[in-house]
């Protein structure tokens, strides 16, 4: 079959579908390659380049023609017109907010794959474009900040006075957030981020930033993505969304919930309470903002010179790496749609990635796809329900009568015992305890030289069997042999390998 | 000569040498427990135990002297001499020769000895014209019966767990119907013969000595065959702990306070240790001891689609472990069989000097014994201080670049966290498949000790490397030149 890769027609996108090293992984796929002419001009993949991965170059009109066509943003009117029926069309569709793109498509009759609507398992990571594109986007929006910001973000002790470091505030730990808390931090800049899902708050330490925690209780995810706060909880977060913005230099909204307009995080009067000089990029500029003010694709400053950004192009920016991500991306889904590896896609809606994405298909909606649920809610959840009663603290009097009851029967025991075991008792029950104490505490990697110590010591049972070999009765005698000889086996035997055991241990 | 053997300060200066000695196997015990006094500990054990050999020659001497019904003085020391190099020299044979590998084997062997002699010294006991009287001789009588009681469990489990250690015997459990109902009854039985036995008094007749003697020998059997060998583990230790209260039982019987102190010194000690296992591998005690580990989860043996697994060559594996930062090794009991540790060492030593910091974890359980890999590793010259145990590095894997599973299968398996229905739900487990990358040498895609199937193998991030766990890593050492 024939892969179509057509030049973006929204304005301004410098992304392709296919970098010329994606291609040739295609072509390996047993597919044929075509590709518009300059598709990947902007990005600076130059046509010669793909052409030498074995794909070809060519006019629009044949690459629309093809059996699949790959392409980064949704397709407008005119480009679905040039679909034949049948085609499978692979891009970004945002499914859940435009309804009018899924019905036209349907109407087209094509196969539509929407590759920003995987879904969010592990096994499907491979081929999640919204994931390796925020990682680009949240790495750069650092960069759109530090460019935009008046200052270093290190603080140093100069010659020249101290210069204090940039504190950058992140909303949202989802990959954005993450990568944009990696970025800045790896600049210099001290980081602090929230998110609704308190179960983030340890990837966002472990990316090198402070959590912030709002007193009160949030929820766990259960499909991987955040949801919409309730009343209650916006009051509380909202708060502590002013104090922490105020407070910073640059604040990084990258909150989204799929299918929804962008959360209005940070309202006017915080913006108009940042110091002056200070930057924030809205990461949801394309879904309607965090922020008031915001202004989607461009940056604006406002009356006490905050400069607010609202690219939406933040990936783009870096065209011919998120190409490149994006085009792997690619790659992989083809390798799931083509298990023959024949250039014949067999698409499978046995498989929940594959269903989950998967918009329209021969004249059929299959938007929304049924729920898939994701490893990434914590199993403690399914088990909560399972209310245990709390164990009833232990009536002190009980352990007492117990041990009264105990100390009587020992008691009665002794009373008639003769006094000879008594005193043989008190040795056994010393020796118990030192036993017990010294081998509490033994360092695991040598568990087999103590038992094989232990077992060498054991071998003490020798000495009985010496007392007995005196005596004149023949069959004491033999069996008194027989113990000594297997006991010294064990004896000797015992301590030799402890003591090969341990020549062996030894440190760097 | 005769009359200073005979002294009563004679008598007292052996008394010294027994409390000494015992101190001694103390310090010995408490040395063991730490690496830098590890081997000091050891030397004190041996001087401990040539001290007490030395003062009960001299006793058995005096007893020739002293006591009535006595060989000769010359004829006894020269049997327990003949006796005691015999034994040493068998004994010094296997310590030297056995493989590391086999020290599992060899430690179960040696226990089943120790019940051995302990069943010995109770039946000579017995026969020895008794000099006690009234209540002290129907308490002899009950301590004999222990003593051979205990020995016999002890000989019989320790001989069963030599069998199905050295593969001589099907690891899994044997389950024999209403086995509790039967371990119980051969108790209640063995009970009623003990009273039988004591109330007889001096004159006690040797058949309710001989047939608990057999049920005991039985018992022993069944206890341990019912345990799979995944338990293998708190089984030695188990039977360690016997042997340790086979031989106090003995010192009871012949008033002898360093049999005592030294047989509950060994048995309080493995019983701790018993212990420490069954919490490493989140069991109940109890349950391991009874037996019949894993044949409570019902739908273990269900044939589930986990999907495909992913293989790859030594090449691809070279290549990824020089350009790691962090590796983690976890070995199994397949780096054992396989005898693969100096590869493995090799390979750590190469990695290391390319500057690729290379780590060991260790699953408690892992291998057959307590402690099996540190031994090996140890053996094979890693530094210990870079073999690391569960607890300490199982955060550390989501930072790891690549995990090599080689040979672990039951203690590096998902479904112990994911699976409650798995028989080895709930077990803690090495969290190898948190890392970037696993590689997991096997031999075939059959399942661990355990029966159970390993999801870890199917996982995104796994791969699989079959064949001969010690050739592979062999081609990794050349791959990695």
């Amino acid at each position: 079959m024939r892969i179509g890769i057509p030049r973006e027609s929204k304005p301004g996108e410098s992304l392709v579908a296919t970098t010329p090293a994606t291609a040739a992984l295609l072509i390996k796929l047993g597919y044929e390659v075509v590709v518009e002419a300059g598709a990947g001009a902007a990005a600076d993949q130059l046509d010669a380049a793909y052409t030498a991965q074995g794909a070809q170059i060519a006019d629009a009109a044949t690459v629309w023609s093809s059996d699949v066509v790959a392409k980064v943003n949704a397709p407008s009117d005119e480009e679905i017109a040039l679909l034949k029926p049948g085609t499978v069309l692979i891009s970004m569709m945002a499914p859940g907010r435009s309804p009018e793109l899924v019905e036209k498509l349907r109407a087209a009759g094509v196969t539509a794959l929407a590759l920003d609507a995987v879904p969010r398992i592990s096994r499907a990571q491979a081929l999640d474009v919204l994931s390796s594109m925020a990682n680009v986007a949240g790495y750069r929006a650092v960069v759109e900040a530090a460019h935009a910001f008046g200052r270093q973000f290190t603080g140093q002790v100069t010659a020249a006075g101290k210069v204090p470091s940039a504190r950058v505030f992140v909303v949202g730990a989802g990959v954005a957030g993450l990568a944009a808390i990696g970025a800045a931090g790896a600049m210099g800049a001290i980081v602090r981020a929230f998110d609704v899902r308190p179960e983030v708050a340890e990837q966002v330490k472990s990316m090198g930033a402070e959590f912030v925690f709002v007193d009160m209780e949030q929820e766990v995810s259960s499909d991987g993505y955040a949801k919409e706060m309730t009343a209650a909880q916006e009051a509380a977060t909202a708060a502590m969304y002013d104090a922490e913005a105020r407070a910073a230099d640059i604040v990084i909204t990258t909150a989204l919930i799929p299918g929804r307009p962008a959360p209005r995080l940070l309202n006017a009067a915080t913006v108009a309470g940042m110091k002056a000089g200070s930057v924030v990029v809205d990461m949801a500029a394309a879904n309607g903002g965090n922020v008031e003010g915001t202004v989607t694709g461009d940056k604006v400053v406002t009356d006490n010179k905050v400069t607010i950004i609202g690219y939406t192009d933040l990936a783009s920016r870096l065209a011919g790496q998120t190409s490149q991500l994006y085009g792997t991306n690619v790659v992989n889904l083809f390798k799931l749609l083509t298990p023959g590896k024949d250039g014949v896609v067999a698409l499978n809606f046995e498989d929940v990635v594959q269903r989950g994405m998967t918009v329209a298909k021969d004249g059929e909606l299959l938007w929304p796809p049924p729920p898939v649920q994701v490893s990434a809610a914590p199993a403690a959840a399914v088990a909560a329900p399972v209310v245990k009663e709390p164990a009833k603290p232990k009536d002190p009097k009980q352990a007492l009568y117990r041990a009264a009851l105990g100390a009587l029967v020992f008691g009665l025991v002794a009373m008639y015992s003769p006094a000879q075991l008594l005193s043989h008792f008190t040795v056994f029950a010393l020796a118990v305890f030192v036993g017990y104490y010294v081998i509490s505490n033994v360092a695991h990697a040598l568990h087999t030289p103590l038992m094989a110590e232990t077992n060498a010591i054991s071998g003490i049972i020798l000495v009985g069997g010496i007392l007995q070999i005196g005596n004149e009765n023949t069959l004491v005698t033999v069996l008194a042999v027989l113990a000594v000889l297997v006991a010294s086996i064990n004896i000797f035997g015992g301590f030799l390998v402890t003591l090969r055991m341990l020549e062996m241990f030894r440190k760097d | 000569m005769t009359d200073l053997l005979t002294s009563d300060g004679m008598y007292g200066l052996i008394q010294a040498a027994y409390i000494v000695a015992g101190v001694l196997f103390i310090f010995a015990l408490a040395g063991l427990s730490k690496h830098e006094t590890a081997k000091r500990g050891n030397q004190f054990g041996m001087s401990g135990m040539a001290l007490a050999l030395v003062a009960t020659l001299v006793l058995a001497a005096r007893n020739s002297q002293t006591l009535e019904n006595q060989r000769p003085l010359v004829v006894t020391l020269s049997l327990i001499i003949v006796a005691m190099v015999i034994g040493g020299l068998i004994g010094a044979w296997r310590a030297r020769t056995v493989e590391m590998t086999g020290m599992p084997e060899l430690v179960a062997m040696l226990h089943s000895f120790v019940g051995m002699a302990a069943v010995l010294v109770g039946y000579n006991s017995y026969f020895e014209p008794g000099a006690e009287a009234g209540s002290m001789a129907a308490v002899h009588s009950a301590e004999v019966f222990l003593g051979v009681f205990i020995g016999a469990v002890t000989f019989t489990g320790s001989i069963v767990a030599f069998l199905k250690l050295s593969a001589k015997m099907k690891s899994s459990p044997l389950v024999l119907p209403k086995r509790h109902l039967l371990n119980l009854m051969i108790l209640l039985v063995s009970g009623a013969l003990m009273v039988w036995f004591m109330v007889s008094g001096t004159d006690a007749p040797v058949l309710p000595l001989l047939v608990m003697t057999a049920l005991a020998l039985f018992l022993g059997f069944h206890l341990v065959a019912a345990i799979g060998g995944g338990d293998m583990p708190v089984v030695v230790s188990m039977l360690n702990s016997y042997s340790g209260w086979a031989a106090a039982a003995a010192g009871f019987m012949l008033n002898n306070d360093l049999l005592i102190i030294t047989g509950s010194l060994v048995g309080a000690s493995g019983a701790i240790l018993s212990y420490i296992m069954c919490k490493a591998m989140n069991r109940s005690f109890i349950s391991v001891i009874a037996g019949g580990f894993g044949s409570d989860g019902a739908v273990s043996g269900e044939v589930k689609d986990y999907g495909e697994h992913r293989e790859t060559n030594a090449a691809d594996v070279a290549d990824m472990l020089a350009n790691a930062h962090s590796v983690i090794i976890t070995p199994g009991y397949g780096m054992a069989v396989a005898q693969a540790q100096y590869p493995v060492a090799e390979m750590t030593a190469k990695l290391r000097a390319k500057g690729v910091k290379v780590r060991f974890g260790i699953h408690p359980v892992a291998g057959r014994l307590p402690g099996h890999m540190n031994v090996l590793l140890a053996e094979a010259k890693v530094p210990y201080d870079i073999v690391l145990e569960m607890d300490e590095i199982n955060e550390d894997f989501p930072e790891t670049d690549v995990v090599l599973v080689i040979g672990a299968n039951d203690t590096v398996n998902p479904a112990a966290y994911d699976d409650p229905s798995s028989p080895i739900a709930g077990m803690p487990v090495l969290e190898v498949w948190k890392a970037h990358e696993v590689v997991v040498f096997k031999r075939s895609m059959a399942t661990g000790y355990a029966g159970v199937q390993n999801p870890l193998f199917f996982k995104e991030n796994s791969v699989m490397l079959f064949g001969d766990a010690k050739e592979r890593v062999d081609d990794i050492v050349r791959a990695l030149g």
